[in-house]
């Protein structure tokens, strides 16, 4: 197997949770693009592990998950909160802090 | 026999990178929150496939584990507590997200182009002479040479934790 084929999926997989980033305006689809992109990154490690025939990309991609799993608590805890105070997740609408 | 191996790894490998890259799509295109956090299930259960077809067990199984078993599940409570209604909606997206398209693909292609300029047709290594690394390895390379990383992981955890009930308190 070629190695670029998990590389290039790792890209697509990038370039696609960019656009979700981008283009989504619910906090929630927000976080589950971050979660592609996140993904990605973990199939690159992945692939370097087995090519460079050391564990260290093992380690990385296992603490890349749990620095997610974190992530997306405080994540959605912040989600709930702002829904509480403003009835909306909408991304545009949060817009106190514009000068 | 060899051979064989390497036909059903790039066969399996092209069926689950299909499935992602699909699945993905749907993610940031899907008009249904919860559709969408399924599809993100495809993706992540395609990406543990993918992680035993590179030999990483281990990383695979917490893949399973953490996103489709725990992280899936918050997902959802969030969908479910921060929106009453279930069903499509045409307000997901926001009003310049045409903006994304040109973004990703430009990125795409810086990457494609470095990737495939840099690693042109080198192979990974073929299963018999790919070095294994098993979960033993995984478990002595995180507590020698990157024991101080997990420490500060665990405190990460611990932080995130109580940040998330602090802030998701109702007071």
């Amino acid at each position: 197997m070629l190695i670029n084929e998990f590389l290039l999926l790792g890209a697509v997989l990038f370039c696609i949770g960019i656009y979700g980033v981008i283009a989504r305006k619910n906090a929630v689809m927000v976080l589950m693009a971050i979660e592609l992109i996140l993904n990605a990154v973990n199939l690159n490690l992945l692939a370097f592990a087995l090519r460079n025939g050391s564990p260290d990309g093992h380690v990385f991609a296992l603490y890349v998950i749990a620095v997610a799993a974190a992530e997306v608590g405080v994540g959605l805890g912040l989600v709930l909160l702002i829904y509480r105070n403003k009835r909306t997740i909408a991304l545009d609408e949060l817009s106190e802090m514009k000068g | 026999m060899l051979a064989e191996t390497l036909v059903a790894q790039n066969i399996s490998f092209g069926i689950i990178a299909t499935v992602m890259i699909v699945g993905a799509i749907r993610v940031v295109t899907s008009k249904n929150v919860v559709h969408a956090a399924l599809w993100l299930v495809c993706v992540l259960a395609g990406a543990a496939a993918q992680y035993l077809l590179v030999y990483a067990e281990f990383v695979a199984i917490t893949q399973i584990l953490v996103y489709v078993g725990a992280v899936m599940v918050l997902f959802l409570f969030g969908v479910m507590l921060t929106r009453a209604r279930i069903g499509n909606e045409n307000d997901l997206n926001n009003k310049n997200w045409a903006l994304g398209i040109p973004v990703a693909l430009t990125m795409f292609a810086a990457m494609a182009i470095a990737l495939v300029g840099g690693f042109t047709d080198e192979k990974l290594p073929s299963p018999s002479t790919a070095v294994r690394i098993d979960t033993q390895a995984v478990s002595d390379a995180i507590f020698k040479p990157y024991l101080l990383p997990f420490w500060a992981l665990s405190f990460v955890l611990l932080v995130a934790v109580i940040g998330a009930i602090v802030l998701a308190r109702k007071d």
